[in-house]
């Protein structure tokens, strides 16, 4: 379960210069990777690439390599990359499949579609709504549902599809802050316990702190910086990059900025 | 230029029997700067959606400058409350920026250069000058939803809605969003948004209101709203303060929800124990 891209360079049909440029990444299983950057550096358009959807799907031209397990992806089938790498759109009313009725129904889509047999069909709705905390919610309109309530259901319609690969763009956008750190809970537990490779585009880079072990910074569609997450997450140099540094780094820099300081462990214990 | 706002038991169910609002009361005053905050599906774009018409309450009743907003026609409401939505996607549908951002004025009647005009000054605002001939799906969805904006802001409602503004925005991004609410307050109109992110809430706005289950819990300054006291409340809709109002109130400081409010105290105190 390791994805890598290799000298990727990737140019939208049409567009006169490419959006990504020469991007070098390596995620190994159980591993979660932060991606963070400004508007419009190239973050989704990395994970349109990284999940194979680029070009098969949508077109464009692709330079380099990008690998799932070692196999390239334009070499896959779109099934066979649909089970080996699950993707999250940015935006929630994308991914819904809009034909279902029921958020049951909804989860179910992507495991029926994969021809399973139906126990393990069931199997796998309930599993994914129970990691997201949405059995409450598997009997309403998918249509009818909150900003926040569709991103979770989104989630989720991709997490039972039991991909290896997991590529997210910013999966808690419109989540409250519970549901944000639920999110951050259960990936950080899939990777653990399944060896599922996230990579995670996120502008919380409060909840990268906790989630991610690495972390990239994408600019004008290149890698800036890479490196432990905690090690980037520090970096005074993110700022440069349009990054809001995570709230505890961020309010230590504010005092610091007017000549305060406060003591380290309490502001570590506050930021919980 | 100023319009007052209130929901009087507001009641909505949606088709279905979902209960999105269970008995709202909530008076905005002219020139309010005033945040929706709560837990997802807590009723905050409902509620909002109340204010230009594009739902009527199931009991209860909304006035919009002093009148019933069902005895109001759709298109008064449009011109006097100004609604971003939370998916920019809703929202646009046209094939140029130029377009887009002129459809709004020019269905409330402008045209010509006062129509042009309003379209440029929208697109500077928000930062997209330069997209005038751009197809908006060509932008990323963070431009779209600055877009989706700048049609709003084109419209020149005295009261503007701006639901989840910051979402998908980078720091200079959330800057600009905030840099607007302050722009717009200073000229009087009122500006409502809805947001999870507490840091943002607290930095930019005078009002928090904090809604549960379709009712409002608590409705203050941030002061009053993220002080220590508020706190079950607010971790009742799993809402938690901002960060600068917990190391104040660890620290013994009172209620600093903002960096600025952190720092006056912190300063407070070295002068005290200076003099002492």
């Amino acid at each position: 379960m390791t994805l890598r891209l290799v000298a990727a360079t990737y140019r939208y049909a049409g567009a006169a210069a490419p959006t990504l440029h020469d991007v070098e990444l390596r995620l190994e299983p159980g591993r979660v990777l932060g991606v963070v950057g400004p508007n419009e550096a190239g973050k989704s358009t990395l994970c349109l690439v990284a999940s194979g959807l680029a070009p098969a799907t949508i077109g464009g031209h692709l330079a380099g390599s990008v690998t799932l397990d070692g196999l390239e992806t334009a070499s896959l089938r779109p099934h066979e990359l649909a089970q080996r790498c699950g993707v999250l759109f940015q935006n929630p009313a994308t991914q819904l499949s809009g034909t279902t009725r029921t958020v049951l129904e909804e989860l179910a889509f992507g495991p029926r579609n994969l021809g399973l047999p139906l126990p393990e069909v069931l199997a796998r709705v309930e599993w994914a709504a129970a990691v997201l905390g949405l059995e409450a919610l598997l009997d309403r309109d998918p249509q009818r549902l909150s900003g926040g309530q569709a991103q979770l259901v989104a989630l989720a319609s991709v997490l039972a599809l039991r991909p290896g690969h997991l590529v997210l763009d910013e999966p808690t956008s419109q989540l409250d802050p519970q549901g944000t750190r639920l999110v951050g809970e259960a990936l950080g537990r899939l990777a653990a316990e399944t060896g599922t490779a996230v990579l995670i585009v996120e502008h919380k880079t409060g909840l990268l702190a906790r989630l991610a072990d690495e972390v990239l910074v994408l600019d004008a569609g290149a890698v800036v910086r890479s490196g432990s997450a905690a090690e980037v997450l520090a970096d005074v140099a993110l700022e440069a990059h349009g990054v809001e540094p995570p709230p505890a780094v961020g309010l230590v820099r504010a005092l610091e900025a007017a000549g305060l300081a406060v003591d380290p462990a309490l502001l570590e214990e506050a930021a919980g | 230029m100023s319009v007052e706002l209130a929901l009087e038991d507001v009641v909505f169910d949606y088709p279905g029997g979902t209960r999105a609002l269970a008995g709202v009361d909530l008076r905005i005053e002219p020139g309010a700067r005033l945040a929706i905050v709560g837990q997802n599906g807590s009723g905050k774009s409902t509620l909002v959606r109340h204010l230009n018409g594009l739902l009527r309450p199931t009991r209860g009743r909304v006035l919009v400058g002093g009148r019933d907003a069902r005895q109001r026609h759709i298109a008064d409401l449009a011109r006097t409350v100004g609604l971003a939505f939370q998916d920019p996607d809703r929202q646009i549908f046209a094939g140029r920026v130029r377009a887009e951002v002129a459809f709004g004025p020019r269905n409330l009647g402008r045209s010509g250069p006062e129509l042009d005009e309003a379209v440029a000054e929208a697109l500077e605002t928000v930062g997209l000058a330069d997209e005038l001939d751009t197809n908006p799906y060509d932008l990323g969805y963070s431009r779209r939803k600055l877009l989706a904006l700048a049609s709003v802001l084109a419209m020149r409602t005295p009261v503007v809605v701006l639901d989840e503004p910051t979402t998908g925005q980078d720091a200079r991004g959330v800057a600009r969003v905030q840099a607007i609410v302050e722009r717009l307050t200073g000229e009087g109109r009122t500006v409502i948004g809805i947001s999870h992110d507490m840091r943002f809430v607290a930095e930019t706005f005078a009002r928090v209101v904090v809604m549960r289950a379709g009712r409002v819990v608590l409705d203050g300054p941030p002061e009053t709203v993220f002080e220590a006291a508020a706190w079950p409340a607010l971790a009742s809709t799993y809402l938690e303060p901002p960060l600068a109002a917990r190391v104040g109130a660890r620290l013994g400081l009172g209620s600093t929800p903002r960096v600025g409010s952190l720092v006056a105290a912190l300063r407070g105190r070295m002068a005290d124990s200076s003099r002492g």
